[in-house]
């Protein structure tokens, strides 16, 4: 799925890096824990998170993330959507809870993106 | 351990402890100097994961730390030496899900006991010493080869 499509599912608006929407996502990862993104993310997906300051990006600079979508209609810090541009990380900002934020994205043929089998 | 001669490149960092704004960046050079240097994207993304946490428990819980960022062709080690208040019992540290951190640390995404067992992880060879009011070394080894 485009990057575009997932906003589209999520209703979320393009905060930074709209140009990359023809990025693919094949699997999400949601957490609001920056330790699990990095314990059980996968490479290239989209992290769905409530946490908004420069650690989101830093860490999904860190861990290889896509993108990064925010939920619950919170909307990234000062500095933090600067620091995704410059490591050409596109950010979304939707509404939705974070539970339906996945659902959405699940029902939309997205898998999780976790590495806990691969790790185990 | 390779020898001084095998040392293909070598950079010394600083961090700062309770510096949150710039948590993580040394972790991100040191990413993008392994990225320019073409090593594999699976060995760049274990260095990068396990110094990045490394550098949060120094920005987290020590004054400062030196980083030290080694290369050879077989291997890249990166050592934090830092200096602060120490661990008392690092087999405990080790455990997931063990922690001292604040509230103020979890409200950042941090401190849920998953830094060292993270850094284990994500390591070919981890060493860990502590001394209690003067400061903690840890010394990551990542194969260049998986």
């Amino acid at each position: 799925m485009k990057l575009r499509e997932v906003a589209a599912i999520l209703e979320a608006a393009f905060i930074s890096g709209e140009e990359q929407g023809d990025m693919e996502i094949v699997s999400v990862c949601a957490s609001d824990l920056m330790s699990d993104v990095l314990a059980f993310g996968a490479p290239r997906v989209l992290l769905l998170t409530g946490l908004t300051n420069v650690q989101s990006i830093m860490t999904a600079d860190v861990a290889d993330v896509a993108a990064v979508a925010y939920v619950r209609g919170k909307r990234p810090e000062n500095g933090t959507v600067e620091l995704a541009k410059q490591k050409g990380i596109p950010v979304l900002a939707c509404d939705l809870a974070m539970f339906e934020a996945c659902g959405r994205m699940f029902e939309g043929g997205l898998l999780p993106g976790s590495s806990v089998e691969e790790s185990q | 351990m390779s020898g001084e001669r095998d040392i293909v490149l070598r950079e010394q960092f600083s961090v700062a402890g309770r510096d949150f704004g710039r948590a993580g960046t040394v972790s991100t050079t040191i990413k993008s100097m392994l990225k320019q240097i073409g090593f594999p994207p699976d060995v760049i993304r274990r260095v990068a994961i396990a110094t990045y946490e490394a550098e949060m428990n120094v920005v987290v819980y020590a004054d400062r730390a030196t980083v030290t960022f080694e290369v050879t062709p077989a291997e890249i080690v990166v050592t934090l030496e830092d200096q602060g208040r120490g661990i008392a019992d690092i087999e405990e540290a080790m455990r997931e899900g063990f922690s001292t951190a604040t509230d103020e640390i979890r409200e950042m995404g941090f401190g849920a006991g998953m830094g060292l067992p993270n850094i284990k992880k994500n390591s070919d060879d981890l060493k860990v010493t502590s001394e209690v009011g003067v400061g903690t070394t840890v010394r990551i080894k990542v194969l260049a080869h998986q």
